[in-house]
């Protein structure tokens, strides 16, 4: 794999779109953790004399205020925090568990694989949208359950993908090397098939962390997500949305960044596709 | 054929009883019950509510019965809104959201096919990177941010189409809420659409077909079209059954009478039977686009066995 890597680079950085798209998300990730800690304004305290306000470059309000007084561009950055936190968190759980669960079934094969994944199949059928809203509300909202129970419903896609390349993996002669050199199959499957499914991961990992952010932010949106006064991207929206009419600027600046921070990770999702997936540059 | 979906209801039999039992014990393992204590009631009350609902019984005996009368099609009394079944509530709202979820995916096929077979014939022109721009924008823009929108610039400024006040059979109100549910799934459906036809144009019987002389419309048509069609419809299978659960947001957005809401407020007061009869239905909606797609799928591409 490795004497390829520099045209690969090469055909990443021609990609120009992806690497602007990583600079956006890195700049958005940046300003999320760093301008609430400098600004003088948070994301909770009302300031009633200030309502609504429409965005402006004096009075220090530069996106404007909330129905309650709150600074829009505060809460929208921290809204950004908690979806990123999110979506990175969940697809960490959704990677892990799918990517074992995966390299697992297709290294050891047989009765195991057909078990493991008619496991997935059955999954597949439970409709995981009403699942993880009964989770949450019977459960309480605590973020770290979003993580798990969106991290939990998610690792199927990746599972499938992974024990796909795991099967064809395990035909190749450095496998059989490693094999009568005497490594066990908890090894093999830790040392030789797993790295090999790096660049794949790596791939649908770019594209499960946007599907988890909009989850979460659907989430959010139907009054499910993170609690108040705390935001996330979805539950500004929701409150925008509520608001348009009067206020569109609440609607659109969180939408926009929605959009935004989700399209930088497909764009980039994408170009990594192209970049390192070889099907796709035969 | 007739064998083949015989054996895959059978088999989904299992899967649903899974379904059941796992949104059995969450709801029951969850803290709080529909009558718990936010409302004080006297214990007598209490008592004849929970006997009319049969809460106290053993937890196992309260799921046999709840599977006895699914099986004879009773999904159970709600425990939210009095005197009406769950079975009512789904008659009522469900019809909702299968026209408005089927219709956005009737749009996404019929805008989504053409735009793909058009961008991968004209690969790398304008017709391409401009639909292809958009459908990554398109993909990016959730449901729950486009239905906004929409609202704000077709209903509260232009004036040009109602965002609420539903009524039943009326093609105006039907404009919004499809069109906000259907773009992400145009974008998919396009991308799905032009990856594969790249493939198939590359193919050598295109080249023969184009070498012979054949207009560019019957290239398409007849030889290119069929064959793209096979990732579109394994694609299909389970989204429609996710446009149908996601048309909470839109049925939020728009104040559509569908199933959604009633899902998320049963939830939120623990309607046991509500909340199941939803889910049952759901999964059941799963599995059935599942077959339909493999029945699909098998008669698209004839060298696809639905035996094996």
């Amino acid at each position: 794999m490795s004497p390829e890597a520099p045209s690969r680079w090469q055909r990443l950085r021609r990609h120009r779109g992806a690497l602007i798209a990583g600079g956006v998300l890195l700049l958005l990730a940046l300003s999320s953790l760093i301008v609430p800690a400098l600004s003088a304004y948070d994301y909770y305290t009302p300031q009633l004399d200030l309502i609504s306000q429409p965005p402006s470059l004096h009075g220090g309000h530069l996106l404007g205020t909330d129905p309650l007084g709150r600074d829009l561009l505060i809460r929208v950055l921290w809204g950004c925090r908690i979806s990123l936190l999110i979506g990175l968190a969940a697809s960490c759980i959704s990677i892990v568990v799918g990517v074992l669960w995966g390299a697992v079934a297709g290294y050891l094969g047989g009765a195991t694989d057909a078990l493991m994944m008619r496991a997935v199949d059955v999954l597949y059928s439970v409709p995981f949208v009403p699942f993880v809203i009964v989770l949450t509300v019977l459960f309480g909202r605590e973020l770290w359950l979003m993580f798990v129970a969106i991290g939990a419903v998610s690792w199927l896609d990746i599972a499938r993908i992974v024990r796909g390349e795991a099967l064809s993996l395990k035909r190749r002669e450095f496998i059989d090397a490693a094999r009568v050199s005497g490594v066990r199959a908890a090894g093999m499957i830790g040392r030789h098939i797993v790295p090999n499914l790096l660049g794949i991961v790596i791939i649908y990992a770019t594209l499960t962390v946007p599907t988890v952010i909009l989850f979460e932010a659907f989430m959010s949106f139907l009054g499910l997500g993170v609690r108040v006064p705390l935001a996330s991207l979805g539950s500004l929206i929701a409150d925008g949305a509520s608001d348009m009419q009067a206020h569109p600027h609440l609607l659109l600046v969180p939408a926009v960044v929605l959009a935004t921070i989700v399209y930088c990770f497909n764009f980039i999702g994408d170009g990594l596709r192209d970049a390192l997936d070889p099907r796709e540059h035969s | 054929m007739l064998r083949y979906i015989l054996r895959r209801v059978l088999e989904s039999v299992p899967t649903l009883l899974l379904i059941v039992t796992l949104a059995f014990v969450l709801l029951h393992a969850a803290p709080g019950g529909p009558f718990a204590a936010d409302k004080p009631m006297l214990p007598e009350i209490r008592r004849s509510i929970e006997a009319r609902y049969h809460l106290e019984e053993p937890l196992w005996r309260q799921y046999l019965r709840y599977l006895a009368d699914v099986l004879h099609g009773d999904l159970g009394p709600s425990f939210q809104y009095r005197n009406t079944s769950v079975n009512q509530i789904i008659a009522a709202g469900f019809p909702v959201d299968v026209s408005v979820g089927l219709s956005a995916i009737a749009v996404a096929l019929l805008l989504g096919i053409p735009i793909g077979l058009n961008a991968a014939w004209r690969r790398n022109s304008l017709w391409d990177r401009i639909p292809m721009a958009l459908a990554v924008a398109g993909i990016s823009l959730p449901v729950f941010v486009i239905a906004p929108l929409l609202v704000l610039v077709f209903a509260v400024r232009l004036h040009w189409l109602p965002a609420a006040d539903w009524v039943h059979g009326s093609p105006s109100h039907l404009v919004l809420p499809v069109l906000a549910l259907s773009l992400p799934y145009i974008a998919y459906v396009a991308r799905i659409v032009r990856g594969s036809a790249l493939e198939v144009l590359a193919s050598a019987y295109i080249r023969t077909a184009r070498a012979k002389g054949l207009p560019t419309r019957r290239i398409l048509l007849h030889h290119t079209l069929r064959p793209c069609l096979a990732p579109v419809v394994s694609f299909l299978g389970p989204t429609t059954a996710g446009v149908i659960t996601i048309s909470i947001v839109v049925e939020t957005v728009f104040g559509l009478p569908g199933i959604g809401r009633f899902f998320v407020t049963g939830a939120l007061n623990r309607d046991y039977t509500l909340v199941l009869g939803i889910t049952i239905l759901y999964g059941t909606l799963i599995i059935l686009f599942n077959l339909l797609a493999d029945l699909c799928y098998a008669w698209i591409d004839p060298r696809v066995r639905l035996e094996s």
